[in-house]
């Protein structure tokens, strides 16, 4: 609800891909991730990377709901002075870790934040999240083999598995099929699962942080859109989009906003 | 022209050689030091760490944009990660170097070996005449080309000991030593080497000892030339280009790069907003490099003591009188 608000606010945006991944998001500094509001400097803390930066407002509204920024601030997105920029950068909100916006590079940082961690000992694990275009990027391939050379069995990677990208289908721009077959070849240990299942995204965090010599990727199928009926796969709401009042409140009422919810994220400003 | 046999002949330590021995020297002093390698540890000098310090280099195969961007990471967990490569990859890894060093304002290093002409036979592919415009260009990216092995280990050090990311070029072939032990490197720091009234000559890595060559060729003809080493491309010692414009009213860059973005573009910006004077520029002149020895390369594109000493006497008939 948050991240539409946000687009509403600001005029633009890619809700669509916000929206497949925030289950993930929710599950991760719900559960999974080691590391709190008071703690984000702590050098043992866990690190989590959204590689694809554009779901940034996803991002920030996770950040919002478990303490680590303020929720109306955060509805100021890509706005001047605002820290709430387009994409996460580092230098104006500590707690996304790195700036990221550019395809592949996120996923870079963190096999050199999750070798850094092993060389320094330290017991921290590190997440990315990206996206499935994203996948078409070659740094991610050089990422990828170069996390298995060296065992980074403290790196787990999730990819966002919505099948559209910017202009179509996945498979009409650059297919991406065999995924999972891609991944094995690459020697990490891979599972599938549907990425709206909260039980399953959470049973897949168990399971790779038991994965022992090598990294993990978990290929969560999702839904570009999710939970809104006139943006649930259509490749249009990919993009930067601008969502108009009565889309907003036609968008919180598909994902379930009380009226005083709906107060709280329209009238803010 | 013929080629200069003191500058072939002169064994001086490759730039590459100097920083590797350095780097070898200081890993102990600087613990979190930590060296990415791109499969070319034998031609960055990064060879001595390897031997001397196994676990400090980290091998990243032939894969520039991956390492650059990893380094990022590296940092960000309190590591000190310095990427090698040639000069010439380091373009390959430009975005890199901008989201996820300089953006995120990451203290991480790129030292470049193998940059301008002074790669020599491997050709124009290899010869990188862009790399200080482009890393030039980010902001926050400080940039760094010393003259000789001697002023290398300097500012290997000074880079370690620097806070924020760094772009510095070494170099592939053996370069005469210009400086004694008594040498001191200061980033954002340039020098006077010799001094002189009519005229100025600022000049950065390699082409340095070139010009302290043209020097010599001036002083015969009773031209005195006033010889400036500009190690530190970003941020550029203003303060000393603006005396050398005022005292000399005439200036000549030199450098083994594009005369686009280079040296010669940060002098200028300098002088087209304070003392402006007449600006001569030895560089190559937007075009692609060739295979050849590195001095024969040096003459063919109009970068060698000759040329310096040429621009020289243009920029001083251009000089009010």
């Amino acid at each position: 609800m948050h991240s539409i608000a946000s687009i509403y606010h600001a005029g633009s945006g890619h809700p669509g891909g916000a929206l497949s991944c925030a289950d993930i998001l929710a599950c991760l500094y719900g559960a999974e991730l080691n590391v709190w509001p008071r703690g984000v400097d702590d050098p043992v803390r866990d690190r989590f990377v959204l590689s694809k930066g554009h779901a940034a407002p996803a991002l920030y509204a996770a950040g919002a709901y478990f303490g680590f920024c303020n929720s109306r601030e955060a509805l100021r997105l890509r706005k001047l002075n605002s820290p709430f920029q387009g994409h996460p950068h580092v230098l104006d909100l500590p707690w996304v870790e790195t700036s990221t916006g550019s395809l592949g590079q996120g996923f870079s940082v963190a096999v050199g934040m999750a070798m850094g961690l092993k060389m320094l000992k330290r017991t921290s694990r590190v997440y990315a999240l990206l996206g499935d275009g994203e996948l078409q990027e070659g740094e991610v391939w050089e990422a990828a083999m170069s996390a298995a050379h060296h065992g980074l069995e403290n790196l787990c990677v999730i990819i966002d598995y919505n099948k559209l990208q910017s202009d179509n289908r996945n498979d009409v721009i650059m297919r991406l099929e065999p995924l999972a077959a891609k991944w094995r070849a690459f020697e990490w240990g891979v599972c599938e699962i549907d990425g709206h299942s909260i039980p399953e995204i959470l049973k897949a965090f168990r399971r790779v942080v038991a994965t022992v010599n090598r990294p993990s990727v978990i290929i969560a199928h999702t839904v570009k859109g999710k939970g809104i009926p006139y943006m649930e796969n259509v490749p249009s709401w990919h993009g930067s989009v601008k969502l108009t009042r009565e889309q907003t409140e036609q968008a919180l009422a598909a994902l379930g906003a009380t009226d005083a919810e709906k107060k709280e994220y329209l009238d803010v400003y | 022209m013929s080629i200069n046999p003191a500058l072939i002949a002169s064994g001086g330590d490759s730039l590459r050689e100097a920083f590797g021995k350095t780097l070898s020297s200081l890993a102990d002093e600087f613990p979190r030091l930590v060296v990415l390698d791109a499969d070319i540890a034998g031609g960055t000098g990064v060879h001595h760490l390897r031997k001397s310090h196994p676990e400090r280099v980290v091998q990243f195969g032939i894969a520039e944009q991956n390492m650059m961007a990893a380094a990022g990471g590296m940092a960000a967990v309190g590591l000190l990660p310095i990427v090698t490569t040639f000069a010439v990859f380091c373009l390959r890894g430009l975005e890199q170097a901008r989201l996820s060093l300089a953006y995120a304002r990451r203290n991480a290093k790129i030292v470049a070996s193998h940059p301008g002409l002074d790669v020599g036979p491997d050709g124009g592919s290899a010869q990188a005449l862009e790399d200080i415009a482009a890393f030039r260009a980010i902001p926050g990216m400080t940039v760094i080309s010393p003259a000789d092995a001697t002023e290398t280990a300097l500012a290997t050090r000074a880079i370690l000991e620097f806070e924020g990311p760094v772009y510095m070029r070494t170099g592939r072939s053996p370069a005469p030593r210009i400086f004694g032990d008594e040498h001191k490197f200061e980033i954002g720091k340039g020098q006077v080497l010799r001094d002189g009234r009519d005229v100025t000559i600022i000049a950065c890595g390699v082409e340095v000892s070139r010009a302290l060559t043209a020097w010599e060729t001036l002083k015969a003809e009773g031209i005195r030339a006033r010889v400036v080493n500009m190690p530190t491309i970003k941020p550029i010692d203003a303060g000393l280009i603006r005396k050398c414009a005022k005292e000399t009213g005439a200036i000549v860059t030199a450098e083994d790069h594009n005369i686009h973005g280079g040296l010669g573009s940060a002098v200028a910006e300098v002088l087209a907003a304070s003392v402006p004077c007449p600006v001569e520029f030895v560089g190559v002149r937007d075009t692609f490099g060739a295979s050849g020895e590195p001095e024969e390369l040096a003459e063919h594109f109009g970068i060698s003591a000759p040329f310096i000493v040429d621009a020289a006497r243009r920029a001083l008939k251009r000089k009010k009188k």
